[in-house]
């Protein structure tokens, strides 16, 4: 089941594929008051959209905003990730001062910039830094999807580049926390062009042979889907995220069927072969732990001949 | 207000501004802006139109009158044959060239068997093997980009559509191997992306390339459907626009009333771009001419550093 309360406004956002408007669905499990538990269950504002169970923002929260009853996932802020992820103070952001500008001078871009500022804390739809997991070092970049709807433009794709880049260069894992809509169609064109940015950044990761992961959080759709996302060596879904290109109401324009239950989610997609695994937020860190020990240079000597590998000419 | 009553209403005011010796300056400049704003999406939609037109020449329209001895290779080797995507090898002047292009349909049963142009994953799996194969035998790869967007149905999804356009972005940035683009009606978002990483990239005049179609970009950001016009206008998809941001290369002219009253002048003047710029980048080192792309790629977009 999807947790957004407004499944038009998402479908919308990743009409044509790539772009997001990013006015889409917020998280649920904010509601304001605890204490509410003996309220009729089926409106109560805690109800679990997945099984009713009604339980306290304090303890959905405590529960690393899972349903302490059926294990559902709540959309998470960035820093709640980052706050769970990482050791205490190790987190330490990098290109956290860039800041958009309006390359097609579309009215109301900057207000709605500074609109998105607001409502989801964060300076923009990415935050990247460098980490210590359990003492392993990696650079972590973690989405926000309060922000235009994680849509992707200039200084996402560039803040995204940028931690792939720098991961190759100082040979340290990259973690992706992926979440969006989509490109941001408020750049036109230019956030389209961030895909092919952020896919030649991680090349770069390919060729250095330093391990990317990306852990695919409800929604990621559009743009960010047909970049990045899908470029891991390995990649983990969380449970019952939406994961597609096209969103799933533009498909039913398509096809003119209603789609089956459960489509595009992380379990459809770990059944059609584009997620390694599911992993329930509470296994993440010790999962990523895991990951990054199993991806340091195996046993096997590194080639020295050139020819034939498809390594870089001297 | 349509344009042509803009322009009557302003011969009026600077009639009555004339008879009357009244300073209208103010209402007149109002006007002539409206007028000025006007005839830019009059002309931009044209564009658009013309890109989307029913007899606009095609990728193999061209290709046959470019390229001797086409021969069209089928198959993603995984899943099936797209044809949405045509690929194959041509001699350009006598080079052989690695060619891929989206392709639409002409009548109504083919467009049923190209699907309009809009590629399903093994579309861009097909492409990304005959790009491959071209490396391996150091042939260039020209591409030909005209699709509305890559097919939004159940079983693109199904096979991953989304994983098939990366992978082809991620790959296309590293080849070894002179790419050129050519984006020849509709460049419709990450749909053309999937085959439009190069080193060169090149628009037809009349040829439009968005991250979204103006259709869809009205019905969200304006909230009308029917505001397609003015979305076109807003996310400035024109060749001209596309070459002031430097995204594209060159804009290469077509003939007076659109590519469609002349594809063999078209032909040809595509023809020549493409001879000219496989002439210098076939004498480039391929490792160089990868680093300058994938720099050229990452430079793209628009920011403020702000203070570390």
């Amino acid at each position: 089941m999807s947790d957004t309360p407004n499944p038009a406004a998402q479908a919308a956002a990743t009409q044509h594929g790539v772009a997001t408007q990013g006015t889409a669905a917020t998280a649920t499990g904010q509601a304001p008051t605890a204490a509410q538990a003996s309220a009729v269950p089926a409106k109560d504002p805690n109800a679990c959209p997945s099984c009713s169970a009604v339980h306290s923002p304090a303890d959905i929260n405590a529960n690393l905003k899972t349903c302490p009853s059926c294990g559902h996932h709540y959309r998470m802020e960035p820093m709640d990730r980052i706050a769970y992820l990482t050791d205490p103070d190790s987190f330490v952001e990098f290109s956290a001062n860039l800041r958009s500008l309006n390359p097609i001078d579309l009215a109301g871009y900057e207000e709605k910039l500074s609109e998105a500022e607001v409502k989801a804390r964060m300076k923009e739809a990415v935050i990247t830094g460098t980490c210590s997991i359990e003492g392993r070092q990696a650079i972590l970049g973690v989405m926000s999807f309060n922000f235009m709807g994680g849509s992707m433009g200039s200084v996402v794709g560039e803040k995204v580049a940028r931690a792939l880049l720098k991961g190759a260069a100082e040979r340290v894992p990259v973690i992706m926390y992926a979440t969006s809509g989509g490109a941001r169609m408020q750049e036109g064109i230019f956030s389209l062009m961030q895909m092919a940015k952020t896919s030649s950044a991680a090349a770069e990761m390919d060729k250095a042979g330093v391990p990317f992961f990306v852990v695919l959080c409800d929604p990621t759709t559009g743009g960010v889907t047909a970049s990045f996302a899908m470029l891991g060596d390995v990649t983990i879904a969380e449970p019952g995220a939406l994961i597609g290109f096209a969103g799933p109401r533009v498909i039913e324009g398509t096809i003119r069927q209603t789609l089956p239950e459960g489509f595009q989610r992380a379990e459809f997609q770990l059944e059609k072969g584009f997620v390694d695994l599911i992993s329930p937020r509470k296994e993440q860190r010790a999962l990523l732990v895991r990951l990054i020990d199993m991806h340091k240079p195996g046993c096997v000597p590194e080639s020295t001949t050139t020819s034939g590998t498809g390594k870089e000419e001297v | 207000m349509p344009k042509n009553s803009l322009v009557n209403k302003l011969e009026e005011f600077k009639k009555l501004a004339a008879a009357s010796g009244l300073d209208l300056s103010e209402e007149l400049g109002k006007v002539e802006e409206k007028v000025k704003a006007a005839s830019k999406t009059e002309s931009t939609w044209r564009r658009v139109e013309l890109a989307r037109h029913p007899d606009r020449p095609y990728s193999l329209d061209y290709i046959h009158r470019i390229f001797d001895d086409f021969t069209e290779m089928h198959g993603d080797r995984y899943h099936g044959d797209d044809a949405a995507i045509v690929g194959g090898i041509g001699f350009l002047n006598g080079r052989p060239v690695t060619i891929i292009a989206n392709q639409k349909g002409r009548t109504l049963k083919e467009n049923m068997r190209r699907n309009h142009g809009m590629a399903h994953p093994e579309g861009y799996r097909k492409a990304l093997r005959l790009a491959k194969q071209a490396e391996k035998f150091r042939r260039p790869i020209v591409t030909f980009v005209d699709t509305s967007g890559a097919y939004p149905g159940l079983e693109a999804e199904e096979r991953g559509i989304g994983e098939a356009i990366a992978r082809n972005l991620r790959e296309f940035s590293q080849l070894k191997t002179p790419i050129v683009c050519v984006i020849i009606g509709e460049g419709g978002s990450g749909g053309a992306l999937g085959i439009c990483v190069g080193d060169k990239i090149y628009m037809l005049e009349n040829a439009v390339y968005s991250v979204i179609s103006p259709e869809g970009c009205a019905s969200i950001l304006l909230r009308d459907a029917g505001k397609a016009k003015d979305a076109a206008v807003m996310l400035r998809i024109t060749s001209s626009d596309l070459l002031e941001f430097k995204v594209v290369n060159g804009v290469i002219p077509e003939p007076a009333e659109g590519a469609h009253t002349s594809p063999d002048k078209a032909a040809k003047l595509i023809k020549d771009v493409l001879v000219r710029e496989l002439d210098d980048l076939c004498t480039r080192n391929p490792s160089v001419l990868v680093r300058y792309r994938n720099q050229k790629i990452r430079k793209v977009g628009h920011w403020n550093e702000g203070e570390e």
